[in-house]
């Protein structure tokens, strides 16, 4: 049997997701015998060389970028999970949701106490950078997402079972200490 | 004497005393009906409908349906379950539960709900209401984003004199638990720490405590809500 392919990415995300992903410990050496990792910051293959089986997409949507990847992910992958709070629910990037855009840039660069430097009163507007959004999005209001495995982040048993059962095609038992909010 | 009667709940044969609510009386015979806005030992609101099971063929909240002879209960139906899984995923969409930062997570009654029924996401829309949080009381936090309108601090604290010191203001979708500003300073600090532990998510807070339990010991880690009263934890949804 080929093995399967697996891309992940980290959105709006602090990368927890990944590390619980790597807290498999040794059983990361079951795992590459059963999947080959393409795009992903694990191996650093930074786009897509071919279609994928898995997409394991951390965090949310805050910007033009994350939306950008993530239908890119929808594109090449056939199944989408999302990964933790922030992919499921904005997490805490979208605790910025019920404030406006403008006020969050002003905090963040002009009137925040760690402020000291901005003398000119700059805002990053390079047409290079991503345009931010004006709320954070969860991961399944932007493109269709096919599994859920919350925490922050998910226990890595929680993961693992997660692709053994997508791999084995068995059903997940979901015992009741891997399923967490936080 | 109390009378004692007979009634089915999901196809046992049980025994209850007459006036006593569903939920009581399912209870003292090992069965776990989910409720959240429902205390014990006070007048039920029956506001959350967690609660709701099949009473002869009927849809009814079975904190507030007192128990009759003969009759039969259903509390585990799928689409019963469904039902109030829906209504927790709903409480989650409505208000902004960032469960990851808050103090009340592990010991939430919200979340612990979410979990037994093992809410992975929400069926719903999120809708990130701006909600505020309210700190000018000296004991107690007051985070709205949290707040689900069980009412069970406006029920459950009272002054000595009988007078609730929890109030809701405004009305319809803007409504919010309110401390009365007459009333604050009767609010001992044995009446906020049971304030605190009344609140079933975080929306109460005494001031200066918070993440006192580590993780793995918090009272929802490893069994779920309702497990004490289920002689066999993890049977049913």
């Amino acid at each position: 049997m080929s093995k399967a392919i697996v891309a992940t990415t980290s959105l709006a995300g602090c990368f927890g997701c990944h590390m619980s992903l790597l807290d498999i410990d040794e059983k990361i050496l079951d795992l590459i015998e059963l999947v080959e990792f393409n795009k992903s910051p694990i191996d650093d293959i930074k786009t897509f060389t071919k279609d994928c089986d898995i997409g394991l997409i951390e965090g949310g949507c805050c910007n033009s970028e994350n939306v950008h990847i993530l239908k890119e992910f929808r594109k090449r992958c056939k199944i989408l999970i999302s990964v933790g709070e922030c992919a499921i629910m904005g997490g805490l990037p979208a605790m910025r949701n019920g404030i406006p855009v403008k006020e969050c840039l002003e905090e963040a660069y002009l009137n925040g106490p760690s402020v000291a430097s901005n003398t000119e009163k700059i805002m990053p507007n390079d047409e290079e950078l991503p345009m931010i959004l004006d709320k954070v999005y969860p991961c399944h209001e932007v493109v269709k997402i096919d599994y859920f495995l919350p925490g922050c982040p998910p226990r890595a048993g929680l993961i693992w079972d997660a692709l053994t059962a997508l791999l084995t095609g068995k059903e997940m038992e979901l015992p009741y200490e891997v399923v967490k909010f936080d | 004497m109390n009378k004692l009667i007979k009634l089915n709940i999901d196809g046992k044969e049980c025994m209850a005393t007459k006036g006593q609510y569903i939920v009581e009386a399912a209870r003292e015979n090992d069965i776990y009906i989910p409720t959240l806005c429902n205390i014990p030992n006070l007048k039920p609101r029956g506001a959350c409908r967690i609660c709701t099971v099949n009473v002869n063929g009927k849809l009814m909240t079975s904190c507030t349906t007192p128990v009759s002879e003969g009759m039969v209960v259903e509390t585990s139906l799928p689409e019963i379950v469904d039902l109030r899984k829906s209504i927790v995923e709903l409480l989650f969409v409505e208000g902004n539960h960032f469960c990851p930062s808050c103090e009340r997570s592990g010991n939430c009654e919200l979340q612990a709900l979410a979990y037994r029924f093992r809410m992975m996401v929400p069926r719903f829309p999120y809708r990130f209401q701006q909600r505020n949080i309210e700190a000018s009381n000296s004991k107690l936090i007051k985070d709205h984003n949290r707040c689900i309108l069980c009412k069970r601090c406006i029920r459950a604290i009272k002054d000595e004199e009988g007078r609730g010191i929890f109030a809701f203001k405004r009305r319809g979708h803007q409504v919010e638990i309110s401390i009365d500003p007459e009333l604050a300073k009767n609010l001992t600090d044995e009446l906020a720490d049971k304030a605190a532990e009344i609140c079933p998510v975080g929306a109460l807070l005494r001031k200066e405590k918070g993440y006192e339990t580590p993780i793995g010991e918090r009272k929802y880690d490893k069994t779920p809500i309702g497990s004490e009263i289920e002689k066999f934890a993890h049977s049913k949804p």
